[in-house]
């Protein structure tokens, strides 16, 4: 990175060191209890004490959300390419897919959780639930928005529909799925905490739960400052991975 | 040999029917490179579609090669109004798309896709992506497409249409050369134009058509000399046959 592209960042870096300051200094000031709203110093301690076995819980929810992230990727991909294959299978899955789609799935989190009891497994379930669907739509849509005269270049070639399907409708939809891909892995970490929020022994989500409990605020803050660094990375991973592997698409 | 015999075609759509073509026939012979002028929406590039089994005509026969058009016809280059390119793919792996769509080993194909890529003037721009090419450029990409499996029938749409006159001309001869204007194993080629000159430098005939719905208006011999050259520009015979088509295309309108 050169001095200038570093150069672009100093508008916000400047805007986010002034809201860190007036976060540390106003609200003492106001006589503002640290259990109410603790200063981004004693949040940074509580984030850095180690008697806390933060890696623990970073790992569990970690591997909460990446396993939810790759079961909604996944999922969502062979969903999608089922729907776009046939006019019988798309009329078979759609109806299906939207009542699941609008059943409220944090509310379907108890039941998961009665079903496949504590542990990772019900919490990358909730996870992937919540974020397959735009993966389902965009990799239909990526797979069938395509100009007709690609199709007809199959025709032309007499190339079979499976090919034609790898060659062209695939490729076209890459970007799509990716784009889904980048919804999904924010939709992951909200999956992940939600089932961690209803029952869990570990994970960053139950660290919230029991600092709030306790009125140890400065860890809950620490806790969703891990989060979202974990949330951020996933984010940008996917970011990455469009710039490499779709190059050809337009986005930002 | 392409029949068309009273070949019709009306697109219905939500908002009505276009009537886009009415009873066209005529017939092109075997290593016959037959232009195709019309006013813009006349109907070419359906006409140009319907040849190739990707349309059905709504009415009349067509028959390549002594057998009737009823799906893809096998054995076709198509160079498409547009490039029609992938956009993910670099250029010389574009070219190399017509081996894989056809089911052959593009390993094969590879100098014959860079060497085409050079005729056209595009050796340097082999590893580009599309969108990084003029849109003259990626249609000579994909005219390098459309002869890589040196297809015996070629079905042309304006094919050098985005291009500069400059390049044309020379483009005009190269595809001569292709086409086997030398040889006695000629392709068959049907090449859609909106350039009188560009028709008359090419082909053994023109088919003139009317405004929509695109009907034969005239069918114009060109019997100048081959091989044509650079010179054959300047002939007199060449202004007469291209005043002949202005005229019959100003009368059909
Ligand atoms: N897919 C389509 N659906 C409906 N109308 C069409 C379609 N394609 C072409 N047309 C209409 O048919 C007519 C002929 O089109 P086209 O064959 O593209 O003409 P040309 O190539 O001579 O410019 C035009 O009026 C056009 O609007
Ligand atoms: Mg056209």
């Amino acid at each position: 990175m050169t001095v200038g592209a570093l150069r672009r960042y100093v508008p916000s870096l400047a805007l986010f060191g002034a809201l860190l300051l007036i976060w540390q200094v106003v609200p003492p000031l106001l006589r503002i209890r640290e259990y109410l709203l603790p200063g981004p110093i004693a949040v940074v301690r509580a984030a850095l004490n180690f008697s806390i076995p933060w890696h623990a819980h970073i790992w569990i929810t970690t591997l909460e959300i990446l396993g939810g992230f790759a079961l909604a990727g996944l999922g969502g991909v062979a969903l999608g390419v089922a729907i776009a294959w046939s006019e019988t299978t798309a009329r078979a899955l759609v109806p299906f897919l939207v009542v699941v789609n609008t059943l409220p799935k944090v509310a379907v989190a108890p039941l998961f959780l009665l079903w496949l009891g504590y542990g990772v497994v019900p919490n990358v379930l909730i996870a992937a639930l919540i974020g397959f669907f735009p993966v389902v739509i965009n990799t239909a849509v990526g797979l069938t928005q395509i100009d007709e005269e690609l199709l007809d270049l199959g025709r032309v070639f007499g190339a079979p529909k499976w090919k034609v399907f790898v060659k062209i409708r695939l490729p076209n939809a890459l970007p799509y799925v990716l784009s889904a891909l980048k919804i999904t892995a924010t939709a992951a970490v909200v999956g992940a905490i939600v089932g961690e929020f209803v029952a869990s022994q570990a994970g960053l989500g139950m660290v919230i739960v029991t600092a709030q409990t306790n009125l140890n605020t400065p860890v809950a803050f620490a806790a969703l400052g891990w989060i979202s660094i974990i949330g951020l990375t996933l984010y940008g991973a996917v970011g990455l991975a469009t710039r490499w592997w779709a190059p050809w698409a337009d986005t930002t | 040999m392409i029949v068309l015999d009273g070949v019709g075609m009306t697109y219905r759509a939500a908002s009505g029917e276009v009537e886009a073509l009415r009873s066209i026939s005529f017939r092109v012979e075997g290593g016959e490179l037959v232009a195709l002028v019309g006013p813009s929406g006349c109907g070419k590039s359906t006409l140009l579609r319907i040849i190739a089994g990707l349309r059905p005509a709504t009415t009349g026969r067509v028959a390549v090669d002594g057998r009737a058009v009823g799906g893809p016809i096998p054995a076709v280059g198509m160079v498409f109004q547009a490039p029609v390119l992938l956009k993910w793919r670099r250029v010389v792996e574009n070219v190399l798309l017509a081996a894989e769509l056809a089911g052959l080993d593009p390993g094969q194909f590879r100098a014959r896709a860079h060497e085409f890529l050079r005729l056209v003037g595009l050796g340097d721009f082999a590893d580009k992506l599309p969108r990084e090419l003029s849109g003259g450029m990626q249609q000579r990409a994909a005219l390098c497409r459309a002869l890589l499996l040196d297809p015996p029938l070629l079905l042309m749409d304006e094919p050098f249409g985005a291009l500069d006159a400059m390049t044309r001309d020379e483009l005009n001869l190269e595809l001569l050369r292709v086409w086997g204007e030398g040889s006695r194993t000629r392709k068959t080629i049907v090449f859609v134009t909106h350039s009188i000159p560009e028709a008359v430098f090419l082909a053994d005939r023109v088919v003139v058509l009317t405004p929509r719905p695109g009907r034969v208006a005239a069918i114009v011999p060109v019997p100048l000399p081959r091989p044509r050259t650079v010179e054959t520009r300047a002939s007199p015979d060449f202004g007469a046959l291209a005043l002949q088509i202005h005229q019959r295309l100003a009368g059909a309108a």
